[in-house]
């Protein structure tokens, strides 16, 4: 048990670091722009993570308050992730409402087609 | 359309039920886990199940595209104006110490009650207008 | 217990990640994206904050997918074949990573209670709560009284975001 403990210390935070650069990692590489907002999502939902996990305390309860229970959870991360959730859900429909508007102007919602299609347009004026 | 027929009576059972419970999670919030941001969700929820399961005219019909815009301010205006409240009964803006006549406690409880309300407004109705937008477009 | 249950669901979370990545069929993506938000609602449920877990679980696999869903509908479903090589966005997103593992080391391990994020005005908040709210739910009274102006903001946000996606989709009768 001792050998994996320091490993366990810090797991959390190293999946959110994995989750974290996956985001990025698709955002970057990938060219299909829905594609790229669930990468978004994922970068997004990480951060969620990163602010939950040092909040929780070993041992501790949901912060509702009852009788008889001593220790509670950080509660400040939760009330500032809770309006994160429903904002991000918020702009991912602005997101997905201009990529719509994307395809219908151009036909595709491959950044790398529609980068050719203004360079063509650039070059015919 | 005759297939379909377990999914439309589930739905429909279901619905009401999908409802209460949102009603539930909103008042319940300050006792247990909720709140108007997700009783909003689930409202909206609701409302788009209907919508897939008997199409968006028949969810149109039920619940009015209006009457869900007009909705999406005055949630922020409800949340506004438990500000003002607090305002005119000499607190400052958004303190609810004073809305009960002094009674701090409840004067607390009747700000959140407010609140929460004005949260539950604008999330449920920015939910369906964004499906109702989505729905609406057609392919071209 | 709540380590191990902790410790598996985030490498279900990890696993389900990679097969986001991976995939190029956006429809199974979608599907995966679901199964990502109820495992991340399941982790949050551990990590105690079941009111986040709550709106996760409901924003995250219901309304965010029913978006997705119908986004894709409006476009295309299948992602194109790659132009470039993905390497050099592959060594970025390592490095990075790289960077941000050896930053951990200073970090806190995880559930202790005498952290300095553990110890500041969340747990004031706890303290003062009762006595000033009568709210038993800590983070409810956190969210509409204490922070009022914070979820006035966001409610203005989600409020903005709603326009905006109303201006971009919705086709106006032109008034002559």
């Amino acid at each position: 048990m001792t050998l994996i403990e320091p490993l366990l210390a810090h797991y959390n935070y190293w999946i959110t670091i994995f989750l974290m650069v996956g985001g990025v990692y698709v955002v970057v590489a990938r060219s299909n722009m829905i594609k790229k907002l669930i990468g978004l999502g994922v970068f997004q939902t990480s951060v969620y993570l990163l602010y939950l996990s040092p909040g929780k305390i070993l041992g501790g309860t949901p912060p509702i308050l009852g009788s008889g229970i001593a220790l509670y959870s950080n509660p400040l991360p939760h009330v500032l992730i809770l309006t994160a959730i429903v904002v991000g859900v918020a702009t991912l429909a602005l997101g997905l409402a201009l990529v719509v508007r994307i395809h219908e102007s151009y036909g595709t919602i491959e950044e790398d087609d529609i980068m050719e299609v203004v360079d063509r347009d650039d070059r015919s004026e | 359309m005759r297939l379909d027929t377990i999914l439309r009576v589930m739905s429909k059972l279901m619905i009401p039920f999908i409802l209460v419970f949102a009603l539930y999670v909103q008042f319940h919030g300050d006792y247990g886990p909720g709140g108007g941001f997700q009783a909003g969700v689930i409202v909206a929820a609701g409302v788009v199940l209907y919508a897939i399961i008997y199409g968006i005219e028949a969810a149109q019909r039920a619940v009015p595209k209006q009457l869900v815009e007009f909705m999406v301010p005055l949630g922020v205006l409800i949340y506004a104006a438990v500000g003002v409240w607090g305002l005119l009964l000499g607190g400052n803006y958004l303190e609810y110490n004073d809305l009960a006549h002094g009674n701090q406690p409840h004067g607390q409880e009747r700000g959140v009650f407010w609140v929460e309300i004005g949260v539950l407004v604008t999330v449920a109705s920015t939910m369906v207008t964004i499906f109702y937008a989505f729905a609406g477009r057609g392919r071209k | 217990m709540e380590q191990l249950i902790n410790t598996v669901l985030l490498t279900l979370l990890a696993i389900v990640t990679i097969g986001i990545i991976r995939l190029r069929n956006l429809f199974a993506v979608v599907v995966l994206a679901g199964a990502y938000s109820f495992l991340m609602a399941s982790v949050m449920i551990v990590l105690d904050a079941v009111d986040v877990a709550m709106t996760e679980a409901s924003v995250g696999a219901g309304i965010s997918t029913v978006l997705v869903l119908g986004a894709l509908y409006l476009t295309r479903t299948e992602e194109a074949p790659p132009r470039y090589s993905a390497s050099l966005p592959l060594i970025v997103a390592l490095g990075t990573g790289a960077m941000l593992v050896w930053g951990t080391w200073s970090l806190p391990p995880f559930g202790m209670a005498d952290t300095p994020m553990n110890t500041g005005v969340g747990f004031d908040y706890l303290a003062r709560n009762y006595e000033e709210t009568h709210i038993p739910n800590v983070v409810t009274s956190v969210l509409a009284s204490y922070r009022g102006y914070d979820t006035l903001g966001e409610t203005t946000v989600i409020f903005t975001a709603g326009i905006g996606v109303l201006l971009l989709l919705r086709r106006f009768q032109r008034q002559r």
